[in-house]
């Protein structure tokens, strides 16, 4: 398993006497396509902090291309290769779209470490920030304010900072929630279209969206893992079929 | 009695009758900072407010000194509410910054009013004379006056910690500052709890700033002065937390007045050190929540 | 990412328009001239209050100091006086103590040694936020100036360090008793210390600063060595601090603990909020204004000064929270759209 880009061993976290996280496993091989699913309050978007670094697990080891991150710090993860998008946008609203993606490239090239120049002066800094609005359809809203772009569109954003970190790993916390139906479909284009190597894990609810986009689906229930496996097999495990009830996946309007 | 536990009782008792004050005016403080996370740094100016409050009463009205405490608490509280409902309701959404300003607005104008009718020279206020002179323990005297702030003050930890611990308002009080959303939508309304518990914060404040005459002296200065101190209680102590102002005042007061005692000039240190040393090592303070 | 696609003209054309955004932000506007222009016709307009006018500029350059950890980079802090003050008296006990008048070199070891300070601090207690950082930054603060007045001794006390002299600049320019070669050179100097000052805040660094004030959760989550630039906008900013420091007591002859006085974190914060943060010209008219309003009001009557700086507080919070900058800007922008068709 030493090709694994990501690789989540025994993970265990609890909130007092509340277990959040149970002994899970999970990972990630070059060029994976996951997604993860379960019911609300499974724990899924708590175990993407875990593994970016923003809360610490109780036991258990996390390791990025083969090297042990469990101490590292989120910004080493980041810097490391791993990306992540935030369930509830996580942007720089007083500042412009542009200069959103222009901020993450310059962290991302060790550029921001420079007191002297202009940040204009780097070029290729805007050009490259530039393609990647422009992969989702947002160069005219490049010169405006994030917090004046309506919250699907600032999805969007959320989406190419991510991407513009050029990450090994992706992990997608529900992309295209509270996105529009006439938008959502340019995220998971541009996923669709990203470099077959990244390993990529999405939590999702759209069962559409999964079964377009997944070849492995990992079931997490109560915080434990219940299941794995690819999608048909999934979709006829009775087992995953109790835990969601009957309840069809939401569809898209 | 051998001098150095003469000196240890005596820096205690001290140290009590002024971590009580402390506890009593920074109470309400932390408890609203820590239910609405609002900074409000006019806290010091109600302070102020209730011991004029109290100056005027006795002095001009001649009305006892314990009632006036009363009324003073229960004004200032009243006004307070008042305050809470029109101005710094519209900002609870805003940034501590923005939240800083206004009350810093609001304690400059507060003083500069108190200064206009009463003027900066310090004022006392006369007391009963239960209040005056000291009581005989056997082995030393102690002044009335501090020992009716300790013993006031244990009162009334006694009634916040029931009230706290064994209500139905001080189980709301706790469920919000845990979790104020969880809080809400249990259906305890929390706007109405946040302006009682504002409204106590502020009576108590003034209650202090009241008692304060007799030990420090009331000039306008005070709500700027002491405010540094009561965020320092809170922040020590941590915030929402009745166990965690009362364990700060204790540390800190009891600190404070061992530092002037020992180290006349080098004392005023204490208890900025102590509370450097406390925040770097629990950032949140002793009970807060990170 | 797009490399292969052929772009059509109307996207070029809105590219470059985005891309001339950034590349052109950096380049001075006319307007930028204004407030030196104003601070130069000052000298010849005043020429009695040339005490008065140094005492403007050395509040400025410290207003501009903290609008770099306030406004860029959103560290609230209440001691920022601990810096100037360390500034002053790096110059005061120099020229008091060591016989160290060279005033130009003055302010560079005061730029060290606050700068120093601000680091060691900076480092230890830039890892806490909101109140837990008010209150650090506070107890640090009045904790130099206890130490300050235990060995009055040394640094005079509350009662200060009187009648330091000075040698002349350059070893040129005596020092008159209006003051005005005092005030030329406080303009150099925030000339100066402005030049490094903007080129900061529109460099990648400055931009970091930014998004650190904007959403600190998403700098960590992208790879941002937080706490390295918290520090660093810390020491500069700090050593800048200190440079105002020592042009206060160099153009006062005179210094006193009450540099390190709460009210004076408070003073140049209220300064800086009133002209508006995170715009670096906000530090010229806050000072500019808050001074000149103190020195006609507070003298009629110091009472009325304070209840009106807390009632204008009060209301730039509800109604003008982007400062007195912020008004100007919404105002220049309301009469371009009139006269637009």
């Amino acid at each position: 398993m030493t090709d694994a880009a990501l690789q989540v061993q025994g993970f265990n976290r609890n909130f007092g006497a509340l277990q959040v996280t149970r002994d899970v496993n999970l990972t990630l091989e070059r060029g994976a396509r996951r997604a993860l699913i379960g019911p609300n309050g499974a724990g899924k978007t708590t175990l993407v902090n875990l593994i970016t670094g923003v809360l610490k697990p109780n036991s258990g080891r996390v390791l990025l291309n083969g090297e042990d991150i469990t101490t590292s710090s989120q910004a080493e993860r980041a810097r490391r290769g791993l990306a992540r998008t935030f369930q509830i946008n996580q942007l720089f609203r007083g500042l412009t779209v542009l200069e959103n993606l222009c901020m993450t490239i310059g962290e991302r090239d060790g550029n921001c470490n420079n007191l002297w120049r202009t940040a204009g002066a780097k070029r290729s800094v805007i050009d490259e920030a530039l393609d990647h609005l422009d992969s989702l359809r947002l160069v005219d809203d490049s010169l405006k304010l994030v917090r004046e772009l309506p919250y699907g569109r600032q999805r969007l954003v959320e989406i190419a900072i991510a991407l513009a970190q050029k990450p090994r790993v992706l992990l997608l916390d529900e992309p295209a929630a509270g996105v529009p139906s006439s938008e959502s479909h340019l995220i998971l284009d541009v996923v669709a279209s990203l470099d077959p190597d990244i390993a990529i894990l999405i939590i999702e609810h759209d069962m559409d969206v999964v079964f377009r986009f997944a070849k492995q689906i990992t079931v997490l229930v109560q915080g434990a893992v219940l299941v794995e496996g690819a999608p048909n097999e999934i979709m006829n495990n009775e087992q995953v079929r109790a835990v969601y009830l009957g309840q069809e996946g939401r569809r898209h309007d | 009695m051998p001098h150095f536990a003469i000196i240890a009782v005596s820096i205690l008792f001290d140290g009590l009758a002024y971590a009580m004050f402390l506890f009593i005016t920074s109470v309400g403080l932390s408890v609203t900072m820590g239910l609405m996370g609002f900074v409000n740094l006019a806290h010091g100016a109600f302070a102020m407010a209730g011991g004029y409050v109290v100056v005027s009463l006795t002095k001009d009205f001649g009305v006892g000194f314990v009632p006036s405490l009363v009324i003073a608490a229960l004004v200032v509280g009243a006004v307070s509410a008042v305050f809470e409902r029109t101005l710094y309701r519209r900002l609870y959404k805003s940034t501590d910054l923005e939240q800083v300003l206004l009350t810093i607005g609001l304690a400059f104008m507060a003083i500069a009013t108190a200064t206009y009718f009463y003027g900066p020279i310090p004022k006392s206020v006369p007391l009963p004379d239960w209040l005056q002179g000291d009581i005989n323990l056997g082995f030393r005297t102690f002044p009335s006056y501090r020992a009716f702030l300790i013993a006031l003050g244990a009162v009334l930890i006694a009634v916040l910690w029931y009230a706290f611990e064994r209500t139905n308002i001080g189980a709301k009080i706790r469920a919000a500052v845990d979790n104020r959303r969880m809080a809400e939508s249990v259906g305890i309304n929390v706007d109405r709890l946040f302006t009682l518990t504002f409204a106590v914060g502020s009576g108590l404040a003034a209650l202090g700033g009241g008692l304060a005459i007799q030990l420090f002296g009331l000039n306008p200065s005070f709500a700027v002065l002491y405010l540094v101190l009561f965020l320092i209680v809170v922040a020590v102590g941590g915030l929402g937390s009745l166990k965690g102002t009362l364990l700060a005042a204790l540390v800190l007061g009891i600190f404070d007045t061992a530092g002037k005692y020992l180290l006349a000039d080098a004392g005023g240190f204490f208890i900025y050190a102590v509370t450097v040393v406390v925040l770097l090592i629990k950032p949140a303070g002793f009970y807060g929540r990170e | 990412m797009a490399a292969s696609e052929t772009i059509s003209p109307e996207r070029n054309a809105a590219r470059e328009r985005a891309a001339e955004y950034l590349l052109s932000r950096h380049r001075f506007h006319w307007q930028e001239a204004l407030p030196w222009l104003i601070a130069i016709a000052a000298y010849f307009i005043f020429p009695d209050r040339m005490t008065f006018g140094s005492q403007v500029l050395v509040m400025v350059m410290f207003a501009l100091s903290l609008d770099l950890i306030l406004g860029y980079a959103g560290i609230v802090t209440l001691g920022h006086a601990a810096f100037f003050g360390i500034g002053a008296y790096t110059v005061g006990l120099g020229a008091a103590r060591l016989g160290w008048t060279e005033p130009i070199s003055g302010l560079f070891a005061a730029a060290m040694v606050s700068a120093l300070v601000g680091f060691l601090t900076g480092w230890f207690l830039l890892r806490y936020r909101g109140l837990t950082l008010l209150m650090l930054t506070l107890a640090t603060a009045i904790m130099l100036q206890e130490a300050g007045n235990l060995r009055s001794d040394l640094s005079g006390g509350y009662d200060g360090l009187p009648g330091l002299e000075f040698k002349p600049l350059l070893g040129i320019f005596q020092y008159d008793l209006y003051g005005r070669a005092n005030y030329i050179y406080a303009l150099v100097a925030l000339a100066v210390v402005f030049y490094f000052v903007r080129r900061i805040v529109y460099s990648p660094f400055g931009q970091a600063l930014t998004g650190i004030r904007e959403n600190i959760r998403r700098m960590h989550a992208i790879g941002s060595p937080v706490h390295r630039r918290l520090v660093t906008v810390y020491t500069i900013a700090a050593g800048i601090a200190g440079i105002a420091g020592a042009l206060f007591t160099q153009t006062n002859a005179y210094v006193t603990l009450t540099v390190f006085d709460f009210d004076n974190s408070a003073k140049v914060m209220v300064m800086l909020i009133l002209g508006g943060t995170g715009r670096l010209y906000g530090a010229f008219i806050g000072a500019a204004v808050y001074m000149v309003l103190e020195d006609h009001l507070s003298k009629l009557s110091p009472t009325f000064w304070q209840f009106g700086i807390g009632l204008l507080l009060v209301l730039a919070v509800l109604f003008a929270r982007r400062g007195l900058l912020g008004l100007l800007e919404d105002a220049s922008k309301y009469f371009t759209k009139r006269s637009k068709p």
